[in-house]
């Protein structure tokens, strides 16, 4: 069996990993998370197994490295945090600031489940938990975000 | 597969893709993890399609406007890490399109013949030595290689040049005068012996004029 061309790939599932990334980092984090995403990606590409699901193997990278970026951001010691251009206030904000609020088994499961679009037994796998547990880490993490952003959507 | 959840995925902003994948090929190429770059062309000829590997310009078919199956391909025979990367093909696209147009008379650039194996490869390397404005019958070619009898073959080897324009297969033509098949079809065949022929013959009549 063979491989698609990775531009395929990036064509397919390039907006579900910009969702991941997205939810958790700014925009100019964002797009570095996006890039360091397919960039492993074309790296393990060809050794990649025929059977692994490519859009759950994506989502997982996309999210530890958006993990990755969040933890560098962490170690800027406040005050030498790099000047951004003035984020623009919006909904993205709003679901930024609402999912860093979640503890991080929830936050984990709605980006990867309602973002990344993983089914809970692939979201399970990249969490280490049963899926049942996944699932419950889901359903209370977006009722909280639920209530977090229900203030402000106007 | 879940659909992620309309209210929470439409608070993002949406990505600007284009400007995405034009980094991650750079990113890709400056880290050496970009096996096949390709771009399409639009030329006189029709639509092209451009592909290059490190070593140079490794693919030119006429199928730029509906590259999928080209594509999927080069990921079989090359490798999957494929990605479009216009950038990286700019100056074999104006190599292509200084010939088709009769502003060069030889693809200036690097080729990858790799595509090209045993004796396809013999025959593309024979194609090369055929000078611009001139032609061969597909029983000179077969000859000059030392396989006289493989005419049909040399056929077959023309018809699968991996680089057409670029190693100039449309400069062999039927021993009965015929134009014969080509990759990109008989008119852009007939364009460009048409074209070589008329710069061909303008130079020589230049030469020929007493100054």
């Amino acid at each position: 069996m063979s491989r698609a061309p990775f531009d395929a790939i990036v064509a397919l599932h390039g907006a579900r990993v910009w969702r991941v990334c997205r939810a958790l980092l700014d925009e100019p984090d964002a797009e570095d998370a996006w890039s360091d995403t397919f960039l492993a990606a074309l790296e393990a590409y060809p050794r990649l197994a025929h059977e692994r699901s490519i859009e759950g193997w994506l989502v997982t990278i996309a999210h530890r490295k958006a993990i990755d970026v969040l933890r560098r951001r962490a170690r800027l010691v406040v005050g030498e945090v790099p000047e951004r251009i003035a984020p623009q206030r919006g909904r993205d904000l709003d679901l930024a600031r609402a999912l860093a609020q979640l503890p991080e088994r929830q936050r984990e499961a709605v980006v990867l489940h309602h973002l990344g679009g993983l089914p809970f037994v692939d979201v399970a796998l990249a969490l280490g938990s049963s899926a049942d547990a996944a699932r419950r880490a889901s359903s209370d993490g977006m009722r909280r975000l639920r209530h977090l952003m229900g203030g402000s959507d106007g | 597969m879940a659909e992620p959840i309309d209210d929470i995925a439409a608070a993002l902003p949406a990505p600007r893709l284009d400007a995405l994948r034009a980094t991650l090929a750079e990113r890709a190429a400056a880290s050496g993890l970009l096996d096949v770059a390709y771009r399409s062309l639009e030329t006189e000829l029709g639509s092209l399609l451009l592909a290059s590997t490190p070593e140079g310009l490794v693919s030119v078919t006429f199928d730029g406007d509906h590259p999928d199956a080209t594509l999927e391909r080069l990921a079989v025979a090359v490798s999957p890490r494929v990605l479009e990367a216009p950038a990286r093909l700019d100056d074999a696209a104006r190599g292509l399109a200084r010939l088709i147009d009769g502003r060069a008379r030889r693809f200036e650039g690097r080729l990858d013949l790799s595509l090209a194996r045993g004796f396809g490869r013999q025959v593309i390397e024979q194609l090369q030595r055929i000078p611009y404005g001139e032609t061969r019958s597909y029983a000179q070619v077969a000859a000059s290689i030392g396989s006289p009898r493989a005419v049909r073959a040399v056929g077959t080897a023309c018809r699968r040049n991996p680089l057409p324009i670029a190693i100039p297969c449309h400069r062999v033509v039927r021993s009965d005068g015929q134009l014969g098949q080509y990759v990109g079809g008989v008119e852009a065949k007939r364009r460009l012996l048409g074209l070589e022929s008329g710069a061909a013959r303008g130079e020589r009549e230049a030469e020929a004029m007493p100054e």
